[in-house]
């Protein structure tokens, strides 16, 4: 083997912050359905605990053993919207019992305090919904997502009205812990069931079982494999740069998930290939555009780089992997992306562009500050506008939006840890409430039409 | 199983010898030796058997990379399969 080939490697894991950042097990809660609640709790605790119990332990092995990074061991389950449609009852109670089995088999997060409600909503739905800002506010790691539409249903005006409040108030219980419960809430336009990120991830219920997914990281590589190749190159042979080296990143996240599956003997589910970036220095998406070419990450130019960036990944990583799958592209979390905040704090990159910026990369608008009276029919009309990008591209689009309550713009918001921190963002501040209070739905567009 | 031990540092006599020395005492074998001296800098990369016991193989990992850095070394002990992984198709 040569040597510059290790070296290059050893300097990617040394100096570039390449690592796995999670890996995930899916575990199916669908066996778990009782119509008494305390013993669907009960069945709950007893699968997660036993089929996750060396998961950690597991990739903590294979870190060691390969000299990789591995971030994050993550769970993620069957929506529990479902299990409260068959047990009714207090849907907080399987928040608690998700939390007290993540923390016992040692996971970062435990996703899936979900549902889906893109076309309509079960009373089941709606109570798991409604009991959402309580649920983050008693729980330490559970994370919740609701799908409110998608390509083929439409979006469900309803839910997105209804999770403008659940957004507002999530912020709100949890006021003074910096908003956190908000950050641990995604709305999701076709959101995908084998994600392994969170807060958005849960196991669909196509899934099996139980399955291992892994999401590969490494702005910091990219970025370092951009800047190498120098100004002179053409976009097309900066693509090509970006191609190659996302082949590495996802080579890597393919053995390690390959061998987590084999030993903890479930099946490997798939690879996420998203750039996934930490507020650590030399982690940020927005540098990899700035190498490329921009003075800030939000000017012009923004959107045709990030374009460029999110399909050259896709294309390197879709051959080094036997299944690609969950989100995989760029994301763009501001709070979590050194260059993302430092481009907000300047004014720069405005929630207008990343509006922009989420029509042509993996997900939607993340981990953005907004300010604490922005009212819960503007915070409706966000999700609604980027539901619509979603829906009319046929691609996933999300919305982590935290109201900072009792600040305004100016001020920032500190979650610590790789949920970073950011600037309160300013939101126009104009009325949608008459458009957000007439409910309904917005049809699905012609081109879901396909059979 | 094979591991790939690189290592990279400022030159000096003896960093090989001490990284040998380490190999023999926990009776691992040197299957391959690549170094170089680029302008003051040592890289050396080594190709080792390791017994495959997980005790021994994290314990002979943990110790010889600490004691690089407390030398100014950065002394990386690692799986071989990652290498073939990301730099080969097929």
């Amino acid at each position: 083997m040569r040597s510059n080939y290790i070296l290059e490697t050893v300097r990617m894991i040394d100096e570039e912050c390449l690592d796995i950042r999670t890996v995930t097990m899916g575990i199916s809660l669908l066996d778990c359905c009782d119509s008494d609640i305390d013993r669907s709790c009960e069945k709950i605790y007893r699968k997660i605990t036993e089929k996750a119990k060396d998961l950690v332990k597991t990739a903590q092995d294979i870190s060691l053993e390969y000299g990789i990074p591995i971030i994050n061991q993550r769970i993620s389950v069957t929506p529990i919207s479902m299990l409260v449609s068959v047990s009714g009852g207090d849907p907080v109670k399987y928040a608690k019992t998700l939390d007290k089995a993540a923390k016992e088999v040692g996971v970062n997060f435990i996703g899936g305090y979900s549902a889906l409600v893109q076309k309509g909503m079960t009373a089941g739905d709606r109570a798991l919904i409604e009991s959402i800002p309580e649920a983050l506010a008693c729980t330490d790691i559970v994370c919740s997502s609701v799908n409110i539409g998608s390509t083929k249903a439409g979006i469900n005006m309803d839910a997105v009205k209804l999770m403008g409040s659940i957004v507002r108030k999530s912020a709100e219980m949890t006021k003074d812990n910096s908003c956190f419960g908000a950050a641990k809430l995604v709305v999701f336009c076709n959101a995908v069931e084998d994600n392994p990120f969170m807060a958005g991830a849960f196991h669909g219920i196509s899934e099996p079982d139980c399955v291992i997914h892994v999401g590969v990281s490494g702005p910091g590589v990219v970025r370092e494999a951009v800047k190498e190749a120098g100004p002179d190159k053409t976009m097309d042979e900066i693509a090509e740069v970006i191609k190659k080296t996302a082949f590495k990143i996802t080579r890597m996240g393919q053995l390690v998930g390959t061998l987590a599956a084999q030993r903890l003997g479930v099946p490997f589910g798939i690879v996420d290939l998203s750039l996934a970036p930490t507020p650590a220095v030399g982690d940020s998406v927005a540098r990899i555009l700035e190498e490329i070419g921009l003075e800030t990450c939000g000017g012009p130019g923004t959107t045709a780089c990030l374009a460029m960036l999110n399909d050259a990944v896709k294309k390197g990583g879709v051959m080094a992997s036997s299944s690609v799958g969950g989100l995989s592209g760029a994301f763009i979390p501001v709070s979590e992306d050194a260059g993302m905040i430092e481009a907000a704090e300047k004014g720069v990159l405005s929630i207008e562009k990343l509006e922009a910026m989420t029509a042509v990369c993996s997900v939607g608008l993340d981990m953005i500050i907004i300010p604490g009276d922005t009212t819960e029919e503007t915070i409706a009309a966000l999700i609604a506008d980027e539901a619509a990008i979603g829906m009319i591209n046929n691609k996933t689009t999300a919305c982590r939006l935290i109201p900072a309550i009792g600040k305004q713009e100016g001020e920032s918001l500190n979650f610590g840890g790789l949920l970073g921190y950011g600037p309160v963002m300013p939101v126009r501040n104009v009325s949608a409430k008459t458009m957000v209070n007439r409910g309904g739905r917005i049809p699905s567009p012609i081109h879901s039409l396909k059979n | 199983m094979r591991a790939v031990i690189s290592v990279i540092g400022k030159d000096r006599p003896g960093i090989l010898a001490y990284t040998a020395t380490e190999c023999a005492r926990r009776n691992i074998n040197i299957e391959d030796v690549t170094q170089k001296v680029l302008e003051d800098i040592f890289t050396m990369i080594m190709i080792v058997t390791i017994p495959d016991n997980a005790d021994e193989y994290h314990a002979f990992k943990n110790e010889l990379e600490s004691s690089g850095e407390e030398q100014g070394l950065k002394i990386h002990v690692m799986h071989e399969d990652i290498f073939n992984a990301m730099h080969r198709i097929g």
